[in-house]
């Protein structure tokens, strides 16, 4: 038999390897432009006390972990009881509750409701309300979470639901190495 | 009676996002630009086409932009800083990309070089045999019978 004959199956069992990869992966999780650079510095309102503001920079310095979420997300509730279990951890949980800037509803009530209710997992939560601070940090499928180290660079990003073992095998060792 | 609601409601759900007095030179931009690009939250429409609320908002921060004088070049680095090169339906031919950009014509060529080597050998398989004496013969013999 000529050996040239198998040339294709081999090309074709190739091409199969690379699609079963591709099926397996989420279409959905989009690399970020932004790992491994500054984070995009914000200024905006304390959630609980308006007149109070919060700035990123106050957090150089500091290992911490920026949650993007909102009440109307029905994945950031899925996410709430695992953020409560690693609450007032090792690393702190800053929350940013926006909402997109066409949406008429009352989020800071939605949120403030959803926070009695449920827990308070966050050291600070933030009130972008135009959702400007979540178009600088791209996000676009919440709840997303990026992990900022002490000199205020990008260094992991979660999108969709942090769960235990994203907590335990990416964030939390990540972390510890970083405040080391 | 469903025709008729059909018909008294589109005007308003595009109303909601048309600019009625809106300069058709900065409408014409922003079409040009948001056919460009990705809505990430539906990732098969366009964030011209798009009705989700992340792809509202950014045609808000387009719009914004071109009427702050911003190139369209500015205004498409603005979105690649944030959601990466997949906001672009057109993606820029880099390192990255050449796979995607010349794997095509490397195959083309490929195929085409293979092919003709393969016919080449085929033409080289067959020789020229010129019949025996006896062979001559016998083929007139079969001929003339026929």
């Amino acid at each position: 038999m000529n050996k040239y004959l198998l040339v294709p199956l081999v090309l074709f069992l190739g091409l199969v390897v690379f699609l079963m990869i591709g099926l397996r992966r989420d279409p959905r999780e989009v690399p970020s432009p932004l790992i491994n650079k500054p984070a995009p510095d914000f200024q905006l309102q304390q959630l609980k006390e308006p007149i109070k503001t919060f700035s990123s920079k106050e957090m150089r310095g500091k290992v911490w972990l920026v949650n993007f979420w909102g009440s109307w997300c029905i994945a950031c509730r899925e996410e709430h009881p695992v953020l409560m279990k690693y609450a007032k951890g090792e690393v702190p949980i800053y929350g940013v509750d926006y909402k997109y800037a066409n949406d008429a509803t009352d989020e800071r009530a939605g949120a403030m409701q959803m926070l009695a209710e449920e827990g308070n997992p966050y050291t600070l939560v933030i009130h972008d309300p135009e959702g400007r601070t979540s178009i600088d940090y791209g996000v676009y499928g919440a709840p997303e979470s990026f992990l900022i180290d002490k000199t205020g660079v990008i260094r992991f990003k979660q999108i969709g639901p942090i769960t235990d073992e994203v907590w335990n095998n990416k964030i939390l060792p990540l972390a510890r190495q970083l405040n080391q | 009676m469903l025709l008729l609601l059909g018909l008294c409601c589109a005007p308003i759900l595009i109303a909601k996002e048309a600019q009625p007095n809106e300069d058709p030179q900065i409408a014409a931009r922003m079409r040009n630009l948001t056919e460009q690009l990705r809505c990430l939250v539906c990732q098969n429409e366009t964030l011209a086409d798009s009705r989700a609320d992340l792809a509202e908002d950014l045609r808000k921060q387009v719009r914004e932009q071109i009427k702050a004088g911003k190139s369209d070049k500015e205004i498409i680095a603005y979105l690649t800083d944030r959601y990466g090169d997949f906001v672009l339906y057109n993606p820029p031919v880099k390192s990255t990309t050449y796979l995607l950009w010349f794997g095509p014509f490397a195959l083309l060529i490929g195929g085409t070089v293979v092919l003709f080597r393969f016919l080449k050998r085929r033409r080289e398989l067959i020789h020229e045999q010129p019949l025996t004496a006896a062979e001559h013969k016998r083929a007139e013999e079969i001929l003339k019978s026929a």
